[in-house]
């Protein structure tokens, strides 16, 4: 190439190149991200740091003095059991959001997928409890659940008989119901964010196969479903992420009780700084950190994957 | 099969009949709940009020429950916040939007890590008791900074990406320093992805109730907060009507912004999501 070139044209070439260079470095000057950083360092990485020492420490509101005591507040934690009772009920608490509120998501948006408007209206209906806040929610069903409350008293009006099902007073079931709380609050972002994957998919695609015959169930199965994929993998994510870190609804609506059977880790967290055992709480921090580290790496790439598409 | 999914007549009942089942029936227990008085309301059900007075329990949660206080107090943090998020987030999300190589890259990586990493709640509070922020609006702020930056960040770069350069290049050759440049050209290109970020963290804000407990919980209201204390003080504890009316009053403002502005926010969110 530079054989046709001139020699000045080559001279020329290279001094836009180095202008360029040059240019590019302070055309966006680094100190724009400072602001940002500092902000993000403070409120943000420090006191995450301050996880990590602090969990190995007695700081509670009796002592006036800090000290080392290693990993003895995880001993604690981990010897009455409340340790993995929190982290086991968080994860099952997560991955039933998850599922449920995908569920009713997709469904929500297949019911709603014309564009009537009627189906606009209903779509904007479901929008209210995204925007409502979860600590309203939960009350709301508190009262909705109670054995002598609304739900029961629809069920007895159909079957006749007086039922008195202590939904939240369950230690099995409660936490299935606290969860499909928690996705009635969060399906119908679930459902625009589906119903936009819908949308993107190719009608020639849906043609071609109801061309070929095949039924609604057979193109929902082979072919929607498969090209919803990046709206399922966002949806999934932030639905188990958003929920590792749920407080409000299970708060309003049992504080973590029965007998623990709903104590998230940040239940457990509020209630141990409320008490003054600040320690135990960082500890506890600590372990929701890791625990979200651990199933969000592959998350950032994946998001990173996705903005590079983009 | 195929003519019978173009025009099924019971799709529209079908629809209406899922939305007012999943719906209707939590709606109408608040509402009319709210309008109940004290005996009634003891115990909630849907059977509609002897008598309405929903103006008067509004009134009574409105003075008692310290609304307007904790109006101004969610105002006063989120407003800040929001702003501070966008101009910071915007300007760190140009930079790492135009400029490449991998100490960049690990930059970006760090700063939108707080998207799915949780706040560390507990030792927040100690860090702002050592900067004397602790309980001040201005700590919740810097909080809600620091949760919400990496959002923005994520947005902003990758929109930042879709801008071809050459619109920059155009206000440079003129002369433009980068200040410009950014304020001139960048920002304004900006304005679509920022509004879906502002619709969402309007949305978190207006309605955290456990970072505030932890940060400012009894030192500034909050409507969560107020909402918290109205639901869990034992005088309230069994006046479901207050805390309905409560719930309904404190729903309004973003529920009327909602309804207004529907179109945009729904397009704004999904747009945000699916790409």
């Amino acid at each position: 190439m530079t054989a046709v070139m001139s020699r000045q044209d080559v001279v020329r070439v290279e001094d836009i190149r180095k202008a360029k260079r040059r240019g590019g470095k302070n055309d966006h000057p680094l100190w724009f991200l400072i602001p940002a950083l500092a902000v993000l360092v403070v409120f943000f990485f420090i006191p995450t740091l301050f996880n990590f020492i602090y969990a190995f420490t007695n700081w509670s509101s009796f002592k006036s003095s800090i000290g080392f005591v290693g990993v003895d507040n995880f001993v604690t934690l981990f010897n009455s059991g409340t340790l993995l009772n929190a982290l086991r009920v968080t994860l099952i608490y997560a991955v039933l959001v998850a599922v449920f509120q995908n569920l009713f998501g997709l469904i929500l948006a297949l019911l709603l997928e014309r564009d009537t408007r009627v189906n606009r209206a209903v779509r904007v209906a479901f929008f209210i409890p995204v925007i409502m806040s979860a600590l309203a929610v939960g009350y709301i069903f508190q009262a909705l659940l109670k054995p002598e409350g609304a739900l029961n008293g629809i069920l007895g009006f159909i079957t006749g008989t007086d039922v008195t099902i202590p939904w939240l007073g369950d230690t099995t079931w409660t936490i299935v119901v606290v969860a499909l709380v928690h996705s009635w609050k969060w399906m119908g972002l679930s459902m625009l964010i589906y119903l936009a994957g819908l949308k993107t998919i190719n009608d020639d695609v849906l043609e071609a196969a109801r061309l070929d015959g095949a039924s609604w169930w057979t193109t929902l199965r082979e072919i929607r479903f498969p090209l919803l994929a990046p709206a399922v993998t966002f949806n999934v994510a932030t639905a188990l992420l958003g929920s590792m870190n749920g407080f409000d609804v299970v708060q309003a609506t049992t504080e973590g009780g029965p007998g623990g059977s709903t104590e998230l880790l940040n239940i457990f967290i509020f209630r141990t700084f409320g008490q003054g055992l600040f320690a135990q709480a960082t500890t506890m921090s600590l372990v929701l950190f890791l625990a979200v580290a651990v199933l969000a790496f592959p998350l950032i790439k994946m998001l990173r994957k996705r903005e590079d598409v983009l | 099969m195929k003519a019978a999914r173009k025009s099924l007549p019971v799709q529209p009942i079908v629809a209406v009949t899922v939305a007012v089942l999943l719906l209707g029936v939590p709606f109408w227990l608040v509402l009319s709940t709210a309008g109940k008085n004290q005996a009634e309301a003891l115990n909630p059900n849907l059977t509609p009020p002897s008598q309405w007075q929903l103006l008067e329990n509004f009134g009574q949660v409105f003075s008692e429950g310290r609304m307007l206080t904790g109006f101004f107090g969610s105002l006063l943090v989120m407003v800040p916040a929001v702003f501070g998020v966008l101009i910071l987030g915007s300007m760190a999300a140009w930079v790492l939007g135009r400029r490449g190589g991998k100490g960049m890259a690990i930059v970006y990586a760090v700063a939108i890590s707080g998207i799915v990493l949780p706040p560390a709640v507990v030792t927040i509070v100690l860090l702002l008791r050592q900067m004397g922020l602790a309980g001040t609006a201005v700590g919740m702020i810097g909080v809600y900074m620091g949760m919400y930056l990496s959002t923005v960040i994520f947005f902003v770069t990758g929109f930042v990406r879709t801008i071809p350069p050459e619109l920059e290049e155009a206000a440079r050759v003129d002369g433009a320093s980068p200040v410009k440049v950014f304020v001139r050209i960048i920002l304004p290109l900006l304005v679509p992805v920022l509004a879906t970020a502002t619709i969402l963290i309007c949305l978190y804000i207006w309605n955290d109730v456990f970072y505030a407990l932890f940060v400012v919980g009894g030192r500034l209201d909050t409507l969560p907060l107020n909402l918290y204390q109205v639901a869990s003080a034992g005088l309230y504890l069994q006046n479901w009507h207050l805390i309905f009316a409560y719930i309904t009053l404190m729903s309004l403002p973003l529920l009327i912004t909602f309804v207004i502005a529907q179109r945009k926010i729904i397009s704004g969110i999904t747009s945000g999501a699916v790409k």
